[in-house]
């Protein structure tokens, strides 16, 4: 009985083994996870930037004092609607693809690529999440900031802002979680990021199990990192509401 | 001090102000009561542009507020409003509650602001209260501070919309004695709101307000004393 268990465990090793010591290939899972961890802090910061961005446009055009009706705003607010549109529309592997082989065909860059395809496809969602986020401030919180005299964007950046972000950040963590786990697809244009490696490694030992299960594992170790970091923020911002 | 001139308000096809005319002048405290529905609220909102009128104009000091070119924002910080749910801003202790709009406004720089708010907090009685967050107050004391905040910008008015109908009755009276002080004072005011006594007490007129326009107004003595309409009486029976 445990004689077979020992030889289970060594047969397992062996190939743990071959995926991740022999030829220095834990090197090349570390160069995979620094590229994909790279695509992510990029992509996050150019989809929330370009999601705030958006989401500031479509409420600003929508709390317009009737009567007063900005053109140029207008225009803005009709674009962005068509972003949200398209993009929440269409699958992530498929704007990927249209990214690379469309429109960056000539592009041997394809990190950049992918950096490009997951940041505005993230902008999108962020972009929902962040107006969600504005519109479930009491409107009375708007009022009294008005009231007071404060322009449209102190109220914005002071009252509503704030009081936004500690009700959007767990759908927020979550499109980050998405977003970091995205990065994978990007493999499919020929990015070399972690899942490429991967496979690169499981096509050249023959044994796929040991390094899809060890990227799985990296995957999932830093999501639950960063679920915690994302807790620890949260109740920080709750401190306000401490009697 | 106010004009207002053919002031109409209609929420779709709901017509709320029906051509309504008044002026409040400088000084006076004048209280709107009413039943529920019959647009005292949307009146007052009107006065500070929170509500768009559909018609009419309202001129604040010789400035037609209604015309869309006039910097509301700057109407706004002459005009102090306190809110039924006090809305204070919750992310912010009660200090930054009062001194972010005089600061931002650049009404005052931030040392200044803050002991303007000292000040007024001590008057209210609350100088314990500056470091808390609003959450850590009852209703009593958050109208205090709400009435505070509205006062740190220097207004020349003070809107009231109903500031006592969301407090616990035991807090009604702390919050009256504020705005009786304030009244005292030479504050103009316009409340709305449903405390008789403080009406009959504190009102220098008194409109009543029914169906969209004003059906009866006068010294708080002739209105609570002598009402002539029918709809009056029949208010004043029920609440009185």
């Amino acid at each position: 009985m445990f004689e077979t268990l020992g030889k289970w465990l060594d047969y397992m090793l062996g190939r743990f083994h071959v995926a991740f010591i022999e030829a220095d290939r834990w090197k090349l899972y570390l160069q995979g996870l620094g590229v994909t961890l790279e695509m992510t802090v990029i992509a996050l910061v150019f989809g929330t930037i370009l999601g705030l961005a958006v989401a500031v446009v479509r409420t600003a055009h929508d709390q317009q004092r009737p009567g007063r009706h900005n053109i140029i705003l207008g225009f803005f607010n009709k674009l962005c609607n068509l972003y949200t549109t398209v993009i929440r529309g269409t699958p992530m592997m498929v704007q990927l693809l249209i990214w690379s082989f469309v429109i960056f065909s000539n592009s041997r860059n394809k990190i950049m690529v992918g950096i490009i395809g997951l940041g505005i496809n993230s902008g999108a969602y962020v972009a929902e999440i962040i107006r969600g986020g504005l519109m479930s401030v009491d409107v009375g919180q708007s009022e009294a900031g008005r009231s007071l005299g404060l322009n449209y964007f102190d109220t914005m950046r002071f009252i509503v802002i704030p009081q936004a972000f500690k009700n959007i950040l767990p759908s927020l963590g979550n499109e980050f979680i998405t977003l970091f786990k995205d990065t994978s697809l990007v493999n499919a244009i020929g990015a070399a990021e972690l899942t490429y490696y991967a496979q690169r490694i499981g096509g050249r030992t023959f044994d796929y199990m040991p390094p899809l299960l060890g990227i799985a594992f990296m995957y999932l170790l830093i999501v639950i990192v960063f679920t915690w970091l994302q807790g620890k923020l949260e109740r920080r911002l709750r401190e306000s509401d401490r009697r | 001090m106010i004009d207002v001139k053919n002031l109409s308000k209609s929420f779709g096809d709901h017509l709320v102000l029906d051509n309504i005319s008044e002026h409040i002048h400088p000084g006076e405290k004048v209280v709107i009561i009413g039943p529920s529905g019959s647009g005292k609220s949307t009146f007052l909102r009107c006065l500070n542009l929170l509500e768009t009128p559909t018609e009419g104009t309202i001129t604040f000091e010789g400035t037609v507020i209604t015309d869309p070119k006039v910097r509301i924002d700057q109407i706004r910080q002459q005009m102090g409003m306190v809110f039924q749910h006090f809305n204070l801003f919750p992310n912010m202790t009660i200090r930054r509650n009062i001194t972010l709009a005089p600061v931002r406004t650049k009404l005052m720089g931030q040392a200044e602001a803050d002991a303007e708010a000292g000040r007024l907090l001590e008057r209210v009685g609350l100088s314990d209260k500056a470091d808390a967050y609003p959450a850590q107050l009852s209703g009593g004391q958050k109208q205090r501070v709400a009435i505070v905040r509205a006062l740190a910008m220097k207004p020349k008015l003070m809107l009231f919309d109903e500031p006592t109908s969301a407090l616990d009755p035991e807090m009604v009276g702390e919050v009256l004695d504020v705005m009786k002080e304030l009244a005292r004072e030479g504050m103009t005011m316009v409340v709305v709101t449903h405390e008789m006594g403080f009406a009959r007490e504190v009102g220098s007129r008194v409109l009543f307000m029914a169906d969209g326009v004003i059906m009866e107004q006068g010294a708080p003595e002739d209105v609570f004393g002598r009402p002539q309409s029918p709809r009056l009486q029949d208010f004043l029976s029920k609440v009185l």
